[in-house]
């Protein structure tokens, strides 16, 4: 396995409040973040299944991560809490499956936090590219050419 | 209703072997409740199993059904096809929902995903707890509706041991005293005489100790044909 040159491929699932807005304030003050993160929206973070996250991992993804508003400031009081408690049932599972937990992880951050978006996104797209691509992905290549 | 526990998924996957066609099959009653084995947790196991057959380097073929009842005929008839087309099904059902597959399904092979646990209920979300132990003789009559089969450790029948601290069962500081909560509701209730009623030894023989039980009821019953 080869970390030369390896983008990769990151999914980004985050509530429509804090967690989008924080991506928007990114983008607006121009704060550069990797460009292989791809984000799905969710109504909120309690919204976490772990179902998604499986498929994002079987559709090739070699990271995910969720971003919720900060925990006391959930547009639905809670719901990011409740996704949280999912993150961590599904990166039990992914140890189980093989892939690591590690591939997965949760932030937290307040729509204005611009910053704590690219971050997030370097952090993630750093210990990925660290821990090399998906078995899964790899499986497909070899099967794939 | 039924509570259940998903087996490790290790242990999943030992029970599949070397099977290339997978089907799990869920059931949306009791299980479904529990989040143990409804169509959720039915989708996320066969998203897990796929995952990992994958990362072994050996994917398999793994699809998932879910049905309203399992143990019910009229319900599971309608997986024929896709279990005749398995080479093995993980039931994601209580333990009566694998065997009325395995009865109606004398070809496939069938096995369990879950740990059948106990009969109970959701005490709050997340958390359930063991109400009944179908004894066959119900006493909650007399015991003001609290159940010393199943909640007090030792099964007694007369009144708590005296291992019995502070409300707390000395089996297990978070197991609740059931004579302790007997006791206390015969009291609020102004119903304390029934804390003295004598109870005979029970007859186990209605429970599992008269083995595998049936109910035939006659008036039920589709008469054969004559
Ligand atoms: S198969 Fe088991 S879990 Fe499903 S409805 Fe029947 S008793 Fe409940
Ligand atoms: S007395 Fe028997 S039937 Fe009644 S709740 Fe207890 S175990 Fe169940």
């Amino acid at each position: 396995m080869s970390d030369n040159g390896f983008e990769p491929q990151i999914t980004a699932f985050m509530c429509i409040y804090c967690g989008y807005m924080a991506a928007d304030t990114a983008g607006a003050l121009r704060i550069p973040y990797p460009a292989n993160v791809k984000l799905v929206k969710l109504p909120c973070t309690g919204k976490t299944d772990p179902r998604y996250i499986l498929q994002a991992f079987e559709e090739g993804a070699d990271g995910v991560y969720v971003v919720a508003c900060p925990v006391g400031n959930c547009h639905h009081v809670r719901g990011n809490e409740r996704g949280y408690a999912r993150v961590q049932r599904t990166k039990k599972l992914l140890d189980a499956i093989g892939l690591g937990g590690e591939r997965l992880e949760m932030f937290f951050m307040s729509g204005g936090q611009g910053q704590a978006f690219a971050d997030a996104a370097k952090e993630m797209t750093e210990r990925i590219r660290s821990l090399g691509p998906s078995p899964i992905k790899e499986r497909v290549n070899e099967l794939t050419g | 209703m039924i509570i259940g526990e998903q087996k490790p998924l290790e242990e999943i996957k030992e029970l599949i072997g070397d099977a290339r066609k997978v089907l799990v099959a869920g059931c949306g009653t009791c299980v479904a409740v529990c989040s143990a084995g409804g169509e959720r947790e039915a989708q996320i196991l066969a998203s897990a199993l796929r995952l990992a057959f994958q990362v072994d380097g050996n994917s398999r073929e793994v699809t998932e059904a879910t049905v309203q009842r399992q143990c019910e005929w009229e319900y599971i008839d309608p997986l024929a096809e896709q279990v005749a087309e398995s080479d093995v099904v993980v039931s994601l059902a209580c333990g009566i929902g694998v065997q009325t597959l395995v009865e109606r399904f004398p070809e496939a092979w069938i096995v369990p995903g879950l740990n059948t646990t106990f009969l109970g209920m959701p005490q709050e979300q997340g958390i359930w707890v063991e109400r009944c132990q179908a004894c066959g003789q119900c006493i909650l009559g007399v015991t003001a509706g609290i159940c010393p089969i199943a909640r007090c450790s030792k099964q007694l029948l007369n009144g708590p041991c005296g291992g019995s601290h502070d409300g707390k069962c000395e089996v297990n500081p978070d197991i609740e005293c059931a004579w302790h909560l007997i006791y206390e509701r015969l009291r609020k209730l102004g119903k304390l005489e029934l804390m003295l009623r004598f109870q005979p030894a029970k007859d186990w023989s209605v429970s599992r100790d008269g083995g595998p039980r049936r109910i035939v009821r006659e008036d039920l019953r589709v008469l054969p044909e004559t």
